[in-house]
């Protein structure tokens, strides 16, 4: 018998992951797929939780979601783009003329 | 559409632990694999999991949404910029003499042992799936939300897709 606590649980999983990668990795555009990851976990949180509690808003704000995801992926990428012409690299180790 | 009559709940959690496996070794892999192609055919494999997923939970259009915007238009974005940059070399994954790195790590276990058991602990009126069958599709029920209560936060949404596409052209121009 699958409970919400499955969803939620994997859900939680599938975040900690996106959260490890935006932290270790020093490409900018696997970072950014990993922002993508933990956005889809909470995707699956709030389809989870639209089904076990009987609304459709769940679902609605997952839509809405995904607007704001593919807004952001294309500016992001974007931005990488901009950022690789002028400095010849994505590597965020070398991205780094604000750092004190 | 109850996906629950003629199936049993015994297929239904097979099917649940096949896909959340398969997402789960996806997603892992996205994160430590060494090649950017890799990573983005692996997220690939993560949205068309999380959209059986989604269709499992009884949320069809959801499904196919995120199969053709997710999976269809951003991951295809980050390939071609991937492309476009030739970014596809080899390089380690992760910078092991960074203390950012195992901050991260700290990070991302402490977010993980804080969520288990506050999820174990949430029991909502009903943890079993409502067991009721819907009288609409899944596409009616969304349409006639997001047409009449949510239409302000829908046209909201197209004025910030319109902001994102002008951003994105004017960014990416060669100057």
């Amino acid at each position: 018998m699958i409970t919400i606590q499955h969803y939620l649980f994997l859900s939680a999983i599938l975040f900690s992951l996106g959260v490890i990668g935006v932290m270790f990795r020093r490409n900018l555009i696997i970072i950014l797929m990993s922002l993508e990851l933990m956005l889809n976990a909470v995707n699956l949180t709030f389809i989870a939780f639209s089904r076990y509690l009987g609304s459709a808003e769940g679902q609605i704000f997952v839509l809405f979601i995904m607007v704001v995801a593919a807004a952001e992926v294309a500016v992001g990428l974007a931005v990488a783009v901009a950022v690789f012409r002028l400095r010849g690299t994505v590597d965020v180790n070398d991205i780094n003329l604000m750092k004190w | 559409m109850f996906a629950g009559g003629g199936f049993g709940t015994s297929m239904e959690a097979l099917i649940f632990y096949v896909l959340a496996a398969i997402t789960v070794a996806s997603a892992f892999f996205v994160v430590f694999l060494r090649r950017p192609i890799h990573n983005v055919l692996f997220m690939i494999i993560v949205m068309i999991g999380l959209a059986g997923l989604f269709i499992l939970l009884q949320a069809e259009f959801v499904a196919m949404v995120q199969l053709v915007v997710y999976a269809g238009a951003v991951m295809v974005l980050f390939l071609f910029v991937i492309m476009l940059l030739n970014l596809d070399q080899v390089r380690l994954p992760i910078d092991p003499r960074a203390v950012r790195s195992w901050v991260g790590v700290a990070l991302a276990v402490a977010v993980a042992v804080v969520l288990v058991p506050i999820l174990k602990a949430f029991v909502p009126s009903g943890t079993t799936a409502a067991g009721k069958a819907l009288e609409m599709s899944n596409t009616q029920i969304i349409a006639k939300e997001l047409f009449t209560t949510y239409l302000l936060p829908f046209e909201i949404a197209s004025v910030l897709l319109l902001a994102a596409i002008i951003g994105t052209v004017i960014l990416a121009r060669k100057t």
